[in-house]
């Protein structure tokens, strides 16, 4: 294995429990409810009122920000509400609900591009502006944002197929199921940056899904398909890029910083279908599994389809289900409704017990070091956490708490069961507070 | 603050969502089997009391760690386990014949003043079985009656009043000699007098493998240490030849012990790589320092005890490379 990070940590990735799941296509549900934020960035203006009709794919919000993204109905029929709603995030959001005509009507911008693109590579920036697309892995940062910030500006094009998140299978049967497409995207973006070669990274879990596509791979040198070791957080923008060029992304930089672009592997995949078919960001793959799930599943689903409909395709609950999590269990963040909606960011819905709830009424630090050995961003948590405690902004100012990419793995290999990222992002905020 | 229950009785906690199922409880655990075969080898060359004093120390350090957090009205912690493991250490550094009432002394005076009055777990700034036991040598003649090995009549007799004392090969080396009538293996294995868990090199030695392949432990700490010492006494022996000497030095008195048990407990030592090998080094240098220098002579107690208190400034001193500020300029693909 060649470069890699300093630390993580090797949690059991639960994905036995999905990842010989096939992606089976969700009935569009009678309601879909999509909230104007669901990206980084400002949130969107609705663009329909109640009572309009709307097409599969027409605009439903936009921003005049230079950060967003569009958003686009998932489903044709009549606009229900425009209203505040629920978000995964806890809050509620101005979002946008469609009674669903189950009729697909599609809007005419949705048409083949593959032509123009052809002739055309860089018009490809502006269908991906125009179409929504964000990065699908979980960031949601703007596609068009971060391409565009980029180009001429990077020498590596490192397509995040990783995956690390325990029990998520969404990219894995992506690339399992749809090579051609995955590398098709890659190829459209990789010309758009005028960029001789991409690397595409996958974790070494993925075995099936690498055989695939290498033998896709055959023959050709403009995408080199690189095996990484299976530790988390592989897939995080920073230790990828470190892993695949050796480079370090200096504190407070971006990618661009060190010459790098990265994008998650279902984003491209849904540029690919957005040129060929003209379909923009309105669906998505999302993984229902964990040990709380029966049947754990990976479906292709409407944005909008609320939490409750994937949950009951997957068989419902297994026992009694503690927690709700919106993301991967590392990660992701806990839901306490399930009428919350699936977003274009939202790769798996996962269900645990309380047993896998390993909190402790009583958190005590034993300084053992197991935080400092697992931070892949060389922090130290432990001593991080004590300032945050005293509020000590100016200690949390050297010990670089600013950092921190809330991966977990420091409160994942807790013994005394600290809740070490809570108390990191309170330290970000206490710093934030103070300049 | 951690769950808090909502509507349909799901479960609220900022990420991440799932934990190893190792804790505080399994890793006293895992220490508590690795000082096993010091006891078994501490039973064999000492008889019953051994056994019996390693467990009225668990004991006595549970029943003061119950009653200080009781007394004091804080949720108990004796389910961590970590008060049991600082009995078993400071049984293990006295003499097999230390009255049962001296023990009790050291466990209150560890668990209560050492450990308790700090905070409790991982607030102590000094190991609680090594200041008890630098404590106790208020009773110096107690402290320095060291049992020959395998003189009991019965295995079964506690009392060991009148049983045959030997001198430890520490005594001989710090004469500058060899010692006399003793073997390198019996001093390996732990045929020798001394503390009754320090005399095994060998036994500790096994501990020490156990705690490296259950991952408690990196071999940091314990390897710079030995190393250390290893290296001082090789280069400037006292007693000849060169290498028995420093074999002779690693293998006596409570090197093994302090390097593998007590300079690596958590709370008392870094947690930065780097500072933790400088604590490594620091201790090794400090214990040959004393064997050669002081008026006593066993110093690992007491370099560990100074290494201690320089935990904090050393894990400031030698913090982690921040990410991303060094390596960005000289790296090309």
């Amino acid at each position: 294995m060649r470069h890699s990070f300093f630390g993580g940590i090797h949690p059991d990735d639960g994905k036995r429990l999905a990842a010989a799941s096939p992606i089976t296509p969700l009935a569009a549900p009678d309601q879909v409810v999509i909230p104007m934020s669901m990206h980084i960035g400002a949130a969107c203006t609705p663009t329909v009122k109640k009572g309009d009709e709307v097409l599969l794919g027409q605009v439903i919000g936009r921003s005049e920000k230079a950060v967003s993204a569009v958003i686009h109905a998932s489903v044709s029929g009549t606009v229900a509400a425009v209203e505040p709603r629920l978000h995964p995030n806890g809050q509620t959001v101005m979002s946008v609900v469609i009674d669903n005509d189950h009729l697909d009507r599609m809007d005419e911008s949705v048409r083949s591009h593959s032509e123009e693109v052809e002739k055309d590579p860089d018009c490809l920036l502006e269908l991906i502006k125009e179409n929504g697309i964000v990065g699908m892995g979980g960031a949601t940062f703007p596609a068009h944002v971060k391409i565009s910030s980029a180009l001429g500006k990077v020498d590596t094009f490192i397509i995040n197929a990783a995956e690390c998140e325990p029990y998520i299978t969404s990219d894995h049967r992506t690339l399992l199921e749809h090579p051609e497409e995955v590398l098709a995207g890659i190829r459209y973006v990789r010309k758009l940056l005028k960029l001789p070669k991409a690397v595409l990274a996958v974790e070494g879990n993925k075995q099936d899904a690498i055989a695939v596509l290498r033998d896709k791979l055959k023959g050709t040198s403009d995408i080199e398909l690189l095996v990484c070791r299976v530790r988390y957080p592989q897939g995080a923008e920073k230790q990828l890029i470190q892993t695949v060029t050796g480079r370090q992304v200096p504190p407070g930089g971006l990618p661009a910083d060190v010459k790098c672009i990265v994008m998650n592997a279902f984003t491209c995949y849904t540029i690919c279908r957005m040129v060929r078919t003209g379909l923009p960001s309105v669906e998505r793959v999302v993984t229902v599994s964990g040990p709380g799930i029966a049947n754990p599943s990976n479906f292709l689903c409407r944005v909008g389809t609320p939490v409750k409909v994937l949950v009951e395709a997957a068989g419902g609950f297994l026992g009694e289900a503690d927690k709700l999590i919106m993301g991967g269990p590392m990660m992701g963040s806990a839901i306490f409704s399930q009428e919350v909606p699936i977003l274009k960011g939202t790769n798996g819905v996962l269900a645990f017990h309380s047993e896998q709830n390993r909190a402790k009424e009583f958190p005590a630090c034993i300084r053992c070091g197991r935080c400092v050995a697992a931070c892949p961003m060389h922090l130290q948590p432990l001593y991080i956490y004590a300032c945050e405690r005293k509020g000590d902004v100016p200690g949390l100012k050297k010990l670089n708490a600013t950092d921190c990419i809330e991966c977990g793995s420091c409160a994942y290999s807790c013994p005394g069961r600290l809740q070490l990222v809570q108390s990191l992002r309170n330290a970000k905020a206490l710093i934030k507070k103070s300049s | 603050m951690d769950t808090e229950k909502k509507e349909n009785l799901l479960s609220i906690s900022a990420s991440p969502h799932i934990r190893t199922g190792e804790d505080t409880r399994s890793i006293m655990l895992d220490v508590l089997i690795a000082l096993l075969p010091a006891l078994v080898v501490a039973a064999w060359m000492f008889g019953l009391r051994a056994i019996l004093n390693t467990v009225l120390s668990v004991l006595g350090c549970l029943f003061f760690e119950w009653g200080y957090r009781k007394l004091l009205k804080k949720p108990d912690s004796t389910g961590d386990l970590s008060a049991a493991v600082t009995g078993v250490l400071l049984a293990y550094t006295l003499p097999v014949s230390i009255p049962w009432w001296i023990l009790l002394i050291g466990d209150a005076f560890a668990i209560i003043l050492v450990k308790q009055l700090f905070g409790g777990i991982g607030k102590n700034f000094m190991n609680p079985a090594l200041a008890a036991r630098a404590f106790l040598f208020s009773w110096p003649v107690a402290m320095t009656r060291w049992v020959a090995p395998l003189s009991y009549r019965s295995f079964f007799n506690p009392n060991l009043a009148d049983a045959v004392t030997t001198a430890t090969p520490l005594a001989s080396l710090k004469g500058g000699a060899l010692p006399q009538g003793l073997t390198l293996l019996q001093d390996f294995l732990g045929q020798v007098g001394g503390s009754m868990g320090e005399v095994s090199a060998f036994a500790l030695l096994l501990g020490g493998c156990y705690l490296l392949v259950r991952r408690i432990i990196s071999p940091r700490i314990p390897l710079a240490f030995l190393g250390t010492v290893a290296v001082l006494t090789f280069l400037f022996p006292q007693g000849n030849p060169r290498l028995g000497w420093m074999l002779w030095q690693l293998c006596s008195g409570g090197v093994m012990l302090g390097a593998i048990f007590m300079a690596t407990d958590y709370t008392t030592s870094p947690v930065n790589p780097t500072a933790q090998i400088v604590f490594g080094v620091g201790c090794g240098a400090l214990t040959v320092f004393i064997r050669y220098f002081g008026s006593y002579a066993e110093g690992v107690s007491y370099a560990i005890l100074i290494m201690n208190a320089a935990v904090w400034l050393l894990d400031k001193a030698f913090p982690r490379k921040r990410f991303g500020e060094a390596k960005t300029k000289k790296e090309a693909a």
